[in-house]
């Protein structure tokens, strides 16, 4: 284990250029960095009157510390190995607090498929500079969002794919984050991996984000963006499961660039974490692109999830699923913007977007809100909100049949994720997702359902 | 002397949230071991309170008198023991539930109940040749199983599945809420086929209906008008007849012909 540099905070990288210096091989991705900062510089922190971020809150976490990790912690295999996905065959790459850690990943990558390029963006900067330069950067250099910024700036190390045409992926990636407690020498940890997924004509990829902790006081943030580039009839499967500490700062991006015929599926489950924005981001650029973005929010407690959309139809004949669900008890906030903007050109264009709550204490709030930018005239676009309770007619008709109240409420409540998870490809996703929601849900524990 | 398996004495029930509504005024009901009953009334009467107050649910209040199972008062049980003591209550609207499939909803139900009886869990295997009896005897496709409860059913399969469901459940007492209403002939056959299937001296029925149709196909020992809350007359399988001819216009009641 080395120890690496001094810490550095979020405010140095930001006003002083203090970013950890990039080794040679790796500093063509200064410009980068440097467009970060003074994005960062012209955009600030959001306020209240930012309307991205009306209903989040960001006093707390601006009032940490934060550093980039400085130490590798000690992070057994046996801890690792807890968050593999259960009956999944997959590669996984480990990073901890941001950190990659070739000890406790898959050897070698190989089982992806051949022809597919995978390994560190660390090391793609410096081994493949010509596949990755072209693309890094792309959707995310030009920004008004402070963390985008915020990631640029501080642009390091991630995940780099490289898929070749045709070439269907045989096993899904599987990037683990493990957040431990304390490696930033007292301070908070920051950490901003960067994924940069390209799957060219006609191929096929799956990636799984999964962000855990060894800890569930540690306080950290993780601000991480993936760009995905979709060449035509290209189909990207991407994951985001997010566990992080329920003290802990999880701001998530999904960039991604759709070419003709690509189809892009985004599923996301929010499950830990103290305050988590998801940000889910697709350009469909070529004609008949279809995009999926799939999602659902579980909180409890104080959590604040907040899920940012911005479907952009670029091209004509395109199509956009929008289906978000929110769980939300005691005192948790979830918050759904699902704006939808159509140029011009992009005639012809099939929106729907859907956004449906359950509310389970008194406490608990959701703020959603549809935003419609069309510029078509002959385009689709529907969108619809709900909010409610457990349905009392369905409670009493699960007990009519002998289930005590809460075992039918926690089938109701599963019944209801549940539409979620069978859009998702991946089985051992679904079941491992299901046994989460379980152990979250008040008085489910026990609960049999088979996915 | 054998205990009845029902008995309603005195019934007096309100609305929970609204207690100047009193809707039973005083109704009294005894149902023996294998016998059916069929309750009568028009719209308005307070048939599916009644249904629904043995069923357990918690919008109603009991202001006075008591409801005995098996010469228990059963007041102080939730819907869930209710029905794992042997109430079942066909639902007029049977409720659909995506995202629950009729299998893992029958299974937790059935286990649900061996544990209320302090049995060991059915293994799935048993399970799956219990509900392949029942589904023959009910004339309930398998198939039907493995949709979610209730989504996307006709009226016919619905009432169906209710039944059936009853018939899994092993209950000694059904509660039939208007399990005619919207029904074809030939849905109404099989429904009450599969009810008639289940009279075995023991178990017992409570037809609840507007009309005598039903009483065609499943013959009740036993018939009771329900007007207002309470009923006002009680007699035999004929009574149902009598009433098809005469309609509630005898009893103080105006119905425009064939209202529902």
């Amino acid at each position: 284990m080395s120890t690496l540099e001094t810490p550095r905070t979020i405010d140095d990288v930001i006003d002083t250029n203090a970013s950890r210096p990039l080794p040679e091989c790796q500093s063509w991705l200064n410009p980068l960095r440097e467009a970060g900062r003074i994005a960062f510089g012209k955009i600030g922190w959001p306020g209240k009157k930012n309307e991205s971020w009306r209903f989040t809150d960001l006093t707390e976490l601006k009032a940490h510390n934060f550093v980039s990790a400085v130490d590798d912690e000690s992070v057994s295999a046996e801890q690792a190995a807890q968050f593999a996905i259960p009956e999944l065959d997959d590669v996984t790459l480990v990073f901890v607090n941001g950190l990659f850690r070739a000890d406790l990943s898959d050897e070698t990558t190989e089982g992806l498929g051949e022809g597919i390029t995978c390994c560190t963006l660390r090391k793609a900067a410096c081994e493949h500079r010509a596949m990755l330069e072209p693309y890094i950067g792309r959707l995310t250099r030009e920004t008004d969002d402070p963390f985008t910024a915020m990631s640029n700036a501080s642009v390091e190390d991630g995940v780099f794919v490289h898929v070749p045409k045709g070439q269907k992926g045989n096993k899904p990636l599987h990037v683990l984050s493990i957040a431990t407690n304390g490696s930033g020498g007292g301070e908070p940890v920051a950490a901003h991996p960067r994924n940069v997924v390209i799957v060219e004509e006609d191929a096929e990829f799956t990636v799984i984000e999964h962000y855990v902790t060894l800890s569930d006081e540690a306080v950290y943030l993780n601000n991480a963006i993936t760009e995905v580039f979709a060449a035509a009839r290209a189909q990207v499967h991407h994951y985001l499961l997010e566990k992080e500490s329920e003290s802990a700062f999880n701001v998530s991006s999904l960039y991604a660039h759709l070419e003709e015929e690509a189809d892009v599926r985004s599923h996301t489950v929010l499950l830990g974490g103290k305050l988590v924005r998801n940000n889910v981001l697709p350009t469909l650029a070529g004609k008949n692109a279809h995009c999926l973005i799939n999602g659902l929010y579980v909180g409890h407690n104080q959590q604040h999830l907040d899920n940012a959309m911005r479907v952009h139809h670029a091209a004509p004949d395109c199509e956009s699923r929008q289906f978000y669900k929110g769980i939300l008890n005691g005192k948790s906030r979830g918050v759904f913007t699902g704006r939808i903007i159509v140029d011009q050109v992009a005639q012809l264009t099939d929106a729907v977007q859907s956004n449906r709550n359950m509310l389970l204490s008194d406490d608990a709030r959701v703020n959603a809100r549809p935003q419609l930018e069309i510029y078509a005239d002959d385009v689709q676009c529907t969108h619809g909100c709900t909010t409610g309770a457990v349905d009392p007619e369905s409670v009493f008709y699960f007990m009519s049949r002998g289930l005590p109240e809460n075992v039918a409420r926690a089938m109701l409540i599963y019944a209801f994720a549940a539409e979620g998870f069978d859009r998702m490809e991946l089985v051992p996703v679904r079941r491992l997702l299901a046994s989460e929601m379980i152990s979250k849900l008040p008085k489910a524990q026990g609960l049999s359902i088979e996915v | 002397m054998t205990t009845p398996l029902l008995e309603i004495k005195n019934l007096h029930v309100r609305l929970e949230d609204d207690p100047d509504v009193e809707i039973l005024h005083g109704v009294n009901l005894t149902i023996m071991p294998g016998e059916v009953h069929s309750i009568m009334g028009p719209n308005g009467s307070g048939k599916s309170t009644l249904s629904q107050v043995l069923a357990g649910k918690e919008d109603y209040e009991i202001t006075e008198g008591e409801i005995l199972f098996n010469g228990e008062d059963i007041d102080e049980m939730g819907a869930d023991e209710r029905a794992n003591a042997g109430i079942f209550l066909a639902f007029q609207y049977p409720v659909e539930i995506p995202g629950v499939s009729s299998m893992q909803f029958l299974k937790a139900a059935v286990n649900a109940k061996r544990e209320f009886e302090g049995k060991e869990e059915l293994d799935a295997g048993s399970l799956l040749k219990h509900f392949r009896a029942k589904a023959e005897q009910i004339n309930v496709p398998f198939e039907m199983l493995k949709r979610n409860v209730n989504e996307g059913f006709s009226g016919g399969e619905k009432k169906r599945f209710e039944i059936f469901q009853m018939a899994v459940l092993d209950s000694v007492l059904g509660i039939l809420d208007e399990s005619d209403s919207g029904l074809d002939i030939d849905a109404l056959r099989i429904v009450s086929e599969g009810v008639n299937s289940m009279r075995d001296g023991n178990r017992s029925f409570l037809l609840i209906t507007h009309y005598q149709r039903l009483l065609d196909y499943i013959v009740p020992d036993h018939v009771h008008i329900l007007i207002k809350g309470q009923i006002i007359k009680s007699g035999g399988k004929e009574l149902a007849t009598e009433l098809e001819e005469t309609g509630y216009a005898p009893y103080g009641v105006n119905e425009a012909v064939g209202a529902s």
